[in-house]
């Protein structure tokens, strides 16, 4: 194998898995070190400058960054990232003094941003402080977009939910809220030097084939409408006997509201193996905790509907069968159908786009599934002025997607507004490293591994939490449970940086890795060496750090794996060949949000 | 300060014959200079024992005094240690040895601690032919008082003062096949592949083993002009015949032509398999061996692997047909068996 070359920003990056997997990149392990400093102000700003909703995410991420966090390959569970991010949220100081500070010289140039959701927001506040005059527009009473209308309350309190997106409407936007944009047209005739449409995925798919769907409508709802129904409170009760159909997140979020609005009887009926659901696994857990039941592999087969009224919903019962290449098809297994009585169903299968309002003759191209024909790196359709990005993008992902769309799309739109080249001009990202080392057994990080389990986040007593949809499940960590949650962190972002003209080939690094890491041995292909490293090394996701040739002959092999960035190799090292080194990695934005090195640990603000 | 060693092993940690990972044969962490070579051939020691799937608790490790004599501290954590007094590990290994056969014994000692303090105590272990694995690891200075020259530093080496040794080195495994050791290697600790299947082999071995592995000192011995640094070792290092240990249990699969290699087989059943050797070397030839040592030290080279190997040697329990059985297993009904043995004996003797 090659030397890995380390000045490629991209090879430590992929070290850090949390924030490699994070579609924005926050710097998690920088931000759960302040918490275990007890610095929540700074860990919140850095989040806010990462992913501009601390307080939101830390309570609804879908953490992507938790099955990639090397704790679970160590040892049972991940660190619970995601809610030690609402610890910096609910345990911060004062941060409004800590953001831009507005009024901004206004740089002549008004951008219009529709809907306003996480990406229009994320795009507000990248580019306010830049001077940009920017008009949000959303049909609904105030913003948030799909965080306020299908996030139930009982996840995300309100008040949280306000609190984070004035942070940036208070920066200087000018929003029209009940305001339905319904042509693409008329915006592009308004003098906007650019438009950004975050309008997500607003439409759930619906069964409108299956029988009895059109009789017994009054009882049938799409799951993300009814929620926004009770978000808006035009909806305040159910039926005892609830059926939610569909296996993601909204519908755990269905089946949990229906508990708290008189279902008593509430069954989610998924049509696939229960694996294969597409629900957070918390998520589930919680529903489960709930008393929700759920049934897999089921699906629905019609709607029975008597004398106008609807009685229940009838499933057909099949088995999953994957053929040679792995695809899964689902084949009725023959056992009697199922009736399941029901005084409603939720119906929460997916979502879908919907831009019934751009006109198709105004430049902006269509492709498969009607979606926006975009630069996957800019954002930017075809018509030049024209950006999109979250949900309406490339379809429904996720909270902290349409945060990083929205960086990326804020970077484009002030390129193209100031004349520059939307793909060559694009900032890379900056990266910053710092040695740690303080004295031979001492660094500036809190080097020890801790054995401890991963803790659960306390939970409020269900008979009080079912009866009121406004009352927060989860209590979240305290600062005592925080820190020690804080201390399973690895560290992953303080890197084991190795410098080939000062190793001796002692072995002590060799003999003192407790996780048999490090091989010194002669070079081969990839596949040739990861059979003769000290360890099994079978995870292909994660590199081989090689070294340059040794004196000896050899190269020096480092399996990233399952490495604990316990820094013994560099204390057991007599040369310093080994070294570590904290590695910063951050996405650059349009404008500098917040400077991260005034929130280090090693120097205190 | 950290300096503690996390818990977490590899998640995919092999497992020995007795179900064992590495980490059960490890011990405490090391507070050695970094880098000393004496760690590594601990860490060779546990790969070794681990590979044998050794049950710890058959293991006696016993040491005198010197950095070296540490390190039993660092490995095995869960077999026995006896840290006796300077240079007299010999005696206490041989007591020890005496009272139960049938204790693994392993004598780790340093180059001050054997050659000098110990010297009268180590020749005589090992013309006893003493039972057990003796692994001095020889640095060629005396670390643990800054760095004074050894009585294994080669004549004309350089200490980091830059002072240049006058005297004569003794070549401890010239005074191993001279005073009766029956297995007699030398290994460096920078070579864990030659160094693990040495120990393997060593372990097996029944009678004195011995092996002197050169073990650089990082602090005080590793300068220019030493000749026990990293840098001159790894340069001088002159093989034997590169070595394999195959257990009892496993077949020789390879097939080996005429002259490629020499199989010894070991008193357990075992086999030392000796790849490529000087095809007029025999590794039982006493008087070859010496030859062989004295050769490479006047063309100054630094011989490694098996110097020599007598498998069929008779240990001290032979010579001195003692007790089978473990002294603390002994009941009174042994120790005195009464009027009729004494009956007996007396008759043998009329």
């Amino acid at each position: 194998m090659k030397p890995t070359d380390i000045r490629d920003p991209e090879y430590f990056h992929k070290v850090v898995d949390c924030q490699y997997a994070c579609p924005a990149h926050t710097p998690v392990p920088e931000y759960i070190r302040l918490i275990a400093a007890g610095q929540y102000t700074e860990a919140y700003m850095l989040n806010w400058e990462s992913n501009v909703f601390p307080g939101i995410l830390g309570r609804t991420c879908d953490r992507p960054c938790e099955p990639a966090c090397r704790r679970g390959r160590v040892e049972e569970k991940p660190v619970a990232i995601c809610r030690l991010k609402r610890v910096a949220a609910d345990y911060k100081g004062e941060v409004r003094s800590l953001m831009p500070q507005g009024p901004f010289p206004p740089n002549g140039k008004k951008i219009a941003l529709i809907g306003g959701g996480p990406a229009s927001l994320t795009v507000a506040r990248d580019l306010a402080p830049l001077g940009y005059e920017i008009h949000l527009y959303d049909n609904q009473r105030k913003g948030g977009g799909m965080m306020l209308s299908q996030i139930p309350a009982f996840r995300l309190p309100e008040s949280v939910l306000d609190e984070e997106v004035d942070y940036i409407l208070n920066m200087g936007i000018h929003t029209h809220f009940n305001c339905y944009v319904s042509s693409m047209r008329e915006m592009l005739a308004k003098d906007y030097d650019a438009i950004f449409v975050g309008t997500g995925a607003p439409r759930g798919s619906d069964l409108s084939k299956l029988p009895g769907r059109q009789e017994g409508a009054a009882n049938i709802h799409i799951g993300i409408e009814w929620l926004a129904n009770v978000a808006f409170e035009h909806t305040d009760r159910i039926g005892k006997r609830v059926v939610v159909l569909g296996g993601g997140n909204t519908a755990m979020d269905c089946c949990r509201t229906a508990r708290r609005l008189g279902g008593e009887q509430v069954t989610v009926v998924v049509r696939s193996p229960f694996k294969d659901m597409k629900a957070s696994p918390w998520e589930i857990e919680d529903a489960l905790r709930e008393g929700v039941t759920i049934l897999n592999c089921m699906p629905p087969k019609a709607f029975i509907v008597e004398n106008g009224r609807l009685k229940g919903v009838l499933f057909e019962h099949v088995e999953a069968v994957y053929d040679e290449n792995g695809k899964r098809s689902l084949v009725p297994t023959g056992q009697p159908d199922t009736f399941i009585e029901a005084d409603d169903v939720l119906i929460a299968i997916g979502q879908e786009n919907a831009f019934p309002w751009i006109e198709r003759d105004l430049g902006i191209e269509f492709g498969k599934w009607d979606m926006p024909v975009l630069d996957p790196v800019t954002f930017q359709s075809t018509h030049p002025k024209v950006f999109f990005g979250g949900d309406a993008a490339f379809g429904p992902k996720n909270i902290i997607t349409a945060v990083a769309h929205g960086h990326q799309a804020a970077i484009s739109i002030h390129l193209f507004c100031t004349g520059k080249d939307l793909h060559r001009d694009r900032p890379a990202p900056t990266v910053n490293i710092f040695q740690q080392k303080m004295g031979v057994h001492e660094w500036l990080y809190d080097s020890y591994v801790v054995n401890d389990r991963r803790y659960a986040v306390p939970h409020a007593p269900e008979e009080v939490a079912l009866r009121n949809r406004r009352m927060e499940v989860e209590l979240g960590f305290d600062p005592e449970l925080a820190y020690k949650e804080a201390e399973r962190c690895l560290n992953c972002d303080v890197q084991t940086v190795f410098t080939t003209n000062l190793c001796i080939e002692c072995d002590a690094c060799v003999d003192i890795c407790p996780t048999s890491c490090i091989t010194f041995t002669h070079n081969g292909d990839e596949d040739d060496l990861r059979m003769r490293l000290n360890a099994p090394a079978n995870n292909r996701t994660q590199d081989l750090y090689v070294s340059d040739t040794l004196p000896t002959g050899r190269v020096m092999i480092k399996d990233e794996n399952v490495c604990l960035h316990c820094g013994l190799c560099a204390e057991r090292c007599p040369t310093s060949a080994w070294d570590m080194q904290k590695y910063l990695y951050q996405v650059t934005k349009a404008c500098k949000i917040w400077d991260i090195a005034r929130a280090s640990v090693a120097e205190p603000v | 300060m950290t300096y503690l060693r996390p818990d977490i092993r590899h998640p995919e940690s092999q497992r020995n014959a007795l179900g064992y990972t590495r980490k059960y044969y490890e011990g405490a962490l090391s507070t050695l200079c970094a880098g000393c070579g004496h760690d590594s051939v601990s860490g060779a020691i546990i790969q070794a024992c681990f590979e044998l799937a050794i049950e710890p608790h058959r293991v006696a490790k016993l040491s005198g005094i010197g950095c070296s004599s540490k390190t039993p501290t660092y490995f095995l954590g869960n077999s026995h240690g006896f840290n006796s007094v300077h240079g007299r590990m010999p005696s206490v290994a041989t007591g020890a040895n005496l009272a139960n056969r049938d204790l693994i014994y392993l004598g780790i000692s340093g180059d001050g601690d054997t050659a000098s303090i110990g010297m009268g105590q180590f020749v005589h272990a090992l013309r006893r032919n003493l039972n057990i694995t003796y692994i001095v690891m020889n640095n060629g200075c005396y670390g643990l008082t800054k760095g004074q020259d050894s009585a294994t530093a080669d004549e004309g080496s350089k200490n980091k003062t830059g002072h240049v040794n006058p005297f004569h080195g003794i070549d401890l495994c010239g005074v191993a096949i001279e005073l009766g050791a029956t297995f007699v290697a030398r290994s460096f600790s920078g070579d864990k592949g030659q160094l693990i299947p040495l120990i393997k082999a060593a372990l097996s071995h029944q009678g004195f083993a011995f092996i002197d592995v050169l073990s650089p000192c990082v602090t005080f011995n590793n300068n220019p002009g030493s000749t026990k640094s990293y840098d001159y070792v790894r340069e001088h290092m002159e093989v034997t015949a590169a070595v394999d240990y195959i257990p009892e249990k496993a077949e020789i699969t390879a097939a080996y032509a005429e002259g490629e290699a020499c199989v010894v087989t070991l008193h357990d059943g075992s086999h030392v398999v000796l790849r490529k050797p000087d095809p007029a070397w025999q590794p039982t030839d006493r008087i070859a061996a010496m030859k062989r040592l004295h050769e490479a030290r006047q063309k100054g080279e630094i011989l490694t692997g098996v110097v020599y190997l007598e498998p069929a040697g008779r240990d001290l329990h032979a010579m001195l047909n003692t007790s089978r059985r473990p002294l603390n297993s002994l009941r009174e009904s042994d120790l005195c068996p009464g009027s009729a043995a004494l009956e007996r004996i007396n008759a043998e003797n009329r």
